[in-house]
């Protein structure tokens, strides 16, 4: 098999695609390794950014040089040796753009690898081959398919201090296997590595005769995700209109926003929600001209052949092919506020898309323990990093679909009105 | 029916979708926004995603320059005839001014890096912006590889990196009360190489001082610094003329150009691309001060 060129190309970088993908452990199963790795083996460290992290390495008495301290960027993180906070990396091979969403393991797991794990297009989590399987790999599978990122990479890291012994490798995959089968859970693939000798990281190694996979760069640059997105259903937010007031461009109302899902095309019938009125794309249009169709992510501005009263938080669709408006939704919500609870009766700013809404907390069904699976239905609130399946009731309507049927028109987020902090992060299951 | 057209778009497509529905996003939620501009590739850079962002209308804010009074001539060219152009209002929020009225005194070095922070939140008090636009990139610096797109400043413009707002999905989180701000990144994702690639690609014009060019300098630390009205020979230094560029464009007392004879957007793209130090590390005499400088200016309302 012929492995990638790693050098970033200055030529081909241009015809690159984008994928994010966030990755999932704690400081033992040598995550920090593998990202330090993966940069250095893709010419993405900096010769200055090395000699940093040698300085900082040998001043803290450290025995090897310390790539952890590449990621951990604030003083108390240097100081508590600790990471607190999702951090992002990126580098890049001539195939694609890498952003790492790298979260911690420990501390506030829960609501950072959530956060990390909504844009993700794939997840990649972290064991220790010595150790196997443990509590926090279950949970961090479940937490991928509960954000529905749709591919998954578990690397069964430290092979050589288990002499690369295919049996070690071959039990924890099954076993990993078996559990994934449970969680309706994506594209799974699994790599025996070693994070600090650089085995299967960049090319495939010599120690795993008897693994037939590719090596994990090769694997990140190959995994296909164009497919991954919705183009059936067209849901286009209205984030902003665009009305110049100018006296060379007259008469130009278009409504900008960016394409959750679909494909939209001039001539197509469409129906704006919630008032339901129908109409038809006039153009589409950027600031480089028209174009004659735009999908995710594109960011563009619509035109229709009527005039509508259209304004931010509507949706642009099709007439058989709508989100019913609704002010009842049932949700598994992550909640992430350390101040205070989620609570039955408690009220919150909802925002979902490009709207704005208030809600109240009609019920909450169970509190899921994420480790077990096991559902709590006595639990009377959600604290920090719990997650568990709520009732909301809103003020306006929202144009909502299924989290596991689009991932952009079935998030929301929790806002609290007083302190102004996004205190929860919700992904509806139902919308009626 | 299978689909055979990839709908695929390319990097730098999706980081100037991203940028484009972050900079709407402000625009909607914000009353009075505004883009700083230093007349650096990266603000550049940001000023045509906002001019795309609201085609066929005029960008909706205006631009602020926090000008330490130590500038490149070029650079303020560039501003002004940028500025013109777009038909913008330009608020300059002056170094100079603040000094000579007492609002900040001028550090014993003479460098003014430190001293720009009041001088901007003293303009953002002045004008009540709520929304502050910056060119800055998580591939900078350490403790900007934390900071949220959007990321929410106190009354005092204070970071609080402990205390930030998760961001998920494309739902970003602007409330915040009267006094205080949001400072929003929308080039939080892209890199270096990212932006030069854009610049190619958009054919962006940039201050000369970027390209190869011929200038006396003064070797420093193993940086070189231009020789002019900020910069002076200090004794047993001797200057020479090389062949530079600038990597990054800040305060012209604190800016080092790199050799280099990269003088077109293509050179200068193979040279980044086969680079082996960080922009900010080649470049930047203020972050070479201690491990955290970055995150203590910022944690005191820095950019």
């Amino acid at each position: 098999m012929s492995q990638a060129v790693l050098e970033p190309d200055a030529a081909a970088s241009r015809g690159m695609d984008l994928l994010r993908f966030a990755t999932a452990g704690s400081v033992d199963d040598g995550k920090s390794t593998l990202i330090g790795r993966l940069l250095f083996d893709t010419k993405t460290i900096f010769a200055d950014q090395l000699e940093a992290v040698e300085a900082a390495s040998a001043s803290r008495g450290d025995e090897y040089t310390n790539l952890a301290l590449l990621t951990d960027g604030l003083r108390a993180e240097r100081e508590q040796g600790i990471t607190i906070d999702v951090a992002y990396r990126y580098f890049a091979t001539p195939r694609r753009k890498f952003i790492i969403a790298d979260t911690p393991g420990h501390i506030q797991y829960t609501r950072n690898m959530v956060t990390g794990a909504s844009t993700a297009d794939l997840a990649l989590i972290l064991v220790d081959a010595r150790k196997g399987l443990v509590e926090q790999s279950r949970r961090h599978a479940f937490l991928t398919s509960l954000l529905r990122v749709p591919h998954l990479v578990l690397c069964v890291n430290k092979m050589d201090l288990v002499d690369w012994d295919q049996k070690v490798f071959e039990r924890i995959a099954d076993e990993f296997t078996s559990f994934a089968a449970k969680l309706d859970a994506p594209d799974l693939t699994i790599i025996p590595i070693s994070a600090l000798n650089g085995d299967n990281i960049a090319t495939r190694s010599e120690n795993t005769p008897w693994y037939e996979g590719p090596s994990l760069l090769h694997h990140l640059e190959h995994v296909h995700i164009a497919s991954d997105r919705n183009l059936v259903d067209v849901r286009f937010p209205v984030q902003y209109v665009i009305r110049p007031q100018s006296t060379t461009v007259t008469d130009y109302r278009g409504y900008a926003g960016q394409v959750a899902s679909g494909i939209l095309k001039p001539g197509d019938d469409v129906m704006v929600l919630p008032s339901g009125m129908t109409s038809t794309i006039s153009s589409i249009d950027t600031a480089d001209g028209p174009v004659d169709e735009a999908f995710p992510p594109m960011s563009v501005t619509v035109r229709l052949a009527d005039e509508i009263d259209i304004s931010r938080g509507d949706m642009i669709c099709r007439p058989h092919n709508a989100p019913t408006p609704v002010q009842d939704v049932e949700a598994m919500v992550c909640w992430m506020d350390e101040t205070a609870p989620l609570r039955v009766g408690g009220k919150y700013a909802i925002k979902h898309t490009t709207r704005t809404a208030r809600a109240v907390v009609r019920g909450l069904q169970y509190r899921l323990d994420v480790n077990t699976l096991h559902r709590d239905e006595t639990a009377g609130e959600l604290a920090l990093n719990e997650i568990g399946r709520v009732k909301l009731r809103t003020t306006v309507p929202l144009l909502a679909d299924e989290y596991r049927r689009n991932r952009t028109t079935g998030g929301f987020i929790l806002i609290d009105e007083t302190t102004n902090r996004t205190v929860g992060a919700g992904m509806i299951i139902e919308a009626r | 029916m299978s689909q055979t057209k990839p709908y695929r778009v390319s990097h730098l497509d999706a980081l100037e979708a991203e940028s484009i529905f972050v900079m709407r996003e402000v625009m909607a939620e914000f009353e009075r926004p505004v883009l700083l501009f230093s007349g650096g590739k990266d603000s550049i850079v940001m000023l045509r995603l906002a001019e795309k962002a609201f085609a066929p209308a005029r960008i909706p804010f205006p631009v602020m320059h926090v000008d330490t009074g130590h500038n490149f001539p070029e650079v303020l060219e560039y501003r002004d005839r940028r500025v013109a152009s777009l038909g913008l209002n330009l608020v300059v929020a002056s170094v100079q001014e603040a000094i000579d009225t007492g609002l900040v005194r001028e550090l014993p070095d003479g460098t003014r890096n430190r001293i720009q922070t009041p001088v901007l939140l003293n303009a953002v008090e002045k004008y009540r912006f709520d929304a502050l636009f910056g060119g800055a990139r998580r591939d900078e610096e350490k403790a900007r590889a934390k900071e949220r797109m959007f990321s929410f400043r106190d009354e005092f413009g204070q970071w609080d990196p402990k205390n930030q707002r998760p961001e998920l999905w494309g739902l970003y989180n602007g409330r915040h009360h009267p006094g205080e701000s949001i400072r929003v990144f929308p080039l939080s994702n892209w890199t270096e190489l990212d932006v030069w690639h854009y610049i190619a690609k958009e054919q962006i014009p940039l201050p000369s001082i970027y390209y190869a060019h011929d200038r006396e300098v003064v070797e420093r630390g193993g940086m070189f610094y231009a020789v002019n009205e900020f910069i002076r020979l200090r004794d047993g230094e001797t200057s020479e003329v090389r062949r530079v560029r600038y990597r990054t464009v800040g305060d012209a007392s604190q800016t080092a150009a790199v050799l280099s004879d990269a003088d077109t957007v293509d050179k200068v793209i193979d040279e980044v691309a086969a680079t082996r130090i960080t922009e900010r590390g080649a470049t930047r005499g203020d972050d070479k001060v201690s491990e955290a400088a970055m995150e203590d200016r910022k944690r005191e309302g820095y950019f």
